[in-house]
């Protein structure tokens, strides 16, 4: 259809979404924004929020965290480090993670282990924060 | 003459090696299914990435200064060579080829009187590669520990070289893995990541507009770049273990061949023996009767 955007979302294991839609509202470090067909060429980087796509009466909504959106004439890529559908993020489960690498934290005996558990733990946080947000 | 006895010994012999061989292509079949269902579906991320890099870079083209890891820093001495191979052997020339591409590259580079450094990923190239150049190895990445690939795994080896270029530790890095294109076919390639390397095929025409950046290109360029790397050599590892996997599948499976060739001829052998030892017997009683 030519009046519909092509969206095209990936993450580094795969390509989660490559579909015709309404409009993507894409959560950039400087804001969120919009984007429809004929969109001018942006490259932004994302911060982790929820990514909206809108294609019909009920947006989809997807957790995303890290990477980059690029708007071009052919449509837009997201390039996100991770997402998943919101419907499908299991809160109870990332508590729980939280909780791990709370303890992963205060149990590292050196550098490289503590900056790998911090790392895990600024992750899970980013990601609550933004369910704290939506709920 | 060969005794029976050996004879059925070695048939045997060969018998077991021969299930062992088919158990192994079995498994590396199975193996290769997965790892190349995981290899084609990172393709499609690193190919947007490379393509968002490459209309970044022509934009940046002609610009002084730049991010160091795509403008280089200036030199071109210190070459760090990184060498991905498997932990297992067994697996046909795979190694053994990726090794002597990566042998070739450096004698070349030592020749024009460049500074070598050695990284490797998997035991298998760190042990041949150690006996000509273990003064010149710096690192080694072990992966016996991983069963299945993450994009972590490729993180840590990110973390160690963007490190080690910002201590100017190395001017160019190479990598060498094998590129998957079927069981039977496995390309040695060797890959520039620093300063990085993009194909301008791949830059999307945007019909005389410009890109806005959002932060700015700078602060953009600054972000992609240490992750374009990490995916690069994250898709490699990707291939390398797909190509592991079918060089494995194929080099068993002529082993299986030949082990079965081996059977026959043994088998041919000892009925042959067995005829000569019963008539050898019948002469024996026929002449010892006629003695009589």
């Amino acid at each position: 259809m030519a009046d519909k955007l092509h969206f095209e979302l990936v993450s580094p294991e795969r390509l989660l979404m490559s579909t015709d839609v309404d409009m993507v509202v894409v959560p950039g470090v400087e804001g969120d924004f919009g984007v429809l067909i004929n969109h001018a060429p942006v490259v932004s980087t994302l911060r982790t929020g929820i990514l909206e796509v809108h294609n019909g009466d009920t947006p989809e909504l997807l957790l995303v965290r890290g990477g980059f959106a690029e708007v071009n004439p052919e449509g837009l890529t997201v390039l996100a480090e991770e997402a998943m559908l919101l419907s499908d993020v299991d809160r109870p489960a990332l508590e729980a993670e939280l909780k791990n690498a709370n303890e992963d934290v205060a149990d590292a005996k050196d550098d490289v282990h503590l900056t790998e558990a911090n790392k895990t733990r600024d992750r899970l946080v980013e990601i609550l924060g933004v369910l704290d947000l939506v709920a | 003459m060969a005794n029976l006895k050996d004879l059925r010994n070695r048939i045997t012999s060969v018998q077991s090696t021969q299930k062992i061989t088919k158990a192994m292509k079995m498994v590396a079949a199975s193996k290769l299914r997965r790892a190349q269902d995981a290899a084609e579906a990172a393709r499609p991320y690193a190919e947007r990435m490379e393509s968002v890099l490459a209309s970044l870079a022509s934009s940046m083209v002609g610009q002084v200064g730049g991010p160091k890891l795509l403008a280089g820093t200036g030199k071109d001495h210190v070459h760090l060579v990184v060498v991905a191979t498997s932990e297992r052997g067994l697996c046909g020339g795979f190694n053994t080829n990726i090794v002597k591409g990566a042998r070739l590259k450096i004698a070349q580079l030592i020749a024009e009187g460049k500074d070598v450094k050695i990284v490797t990923i998997g035991k298998k190239g760190a042990a041949s590669l150690r006996r000509n150049y273990s003064s010149r190895m710096v690192k080694h990445f072990d992966m016996s520990h991983v069963k299945r690939l993450s994009y972590g795994d490729a993180a840590s080896i990110t973390d160690y070289l963007l490190s080690a270029y910002d201590n100017g530790e190395f001017d160019v890095c190479t990598l060498f893995y094998a590129k998957f294109q079927s069981a039977l076919t496995q390309i040695v390639t060797a890959q520039q990541m620093i300063p990085a390397s993009y194909n301008a095929d791949n830059i999307v025409d945007l019909g005389g507009g410009a890109y806005d950046y959002e932060p700015d290109e700078t602060e953009i360029l600054e972000a992609l770049l240490p992750r374009n790397l990490g995916i690069q050599i994250f898709r490699s590892l990707l291939e390398n273990a797909a190509s592991e996997q079918g060089s494995r599948m194929t080099a068993m499976d002529s082993a299986t061949r030949n082990a079965g060739d081996m059977i026959d001829a043994l088998r041919t052998t000892y009925n042959r023996t067995r005829q000569a030892v019963i008539t050898n017997e019948l002469i024996e009683i026929i002449s010892g009767a006629e003695a009589l």
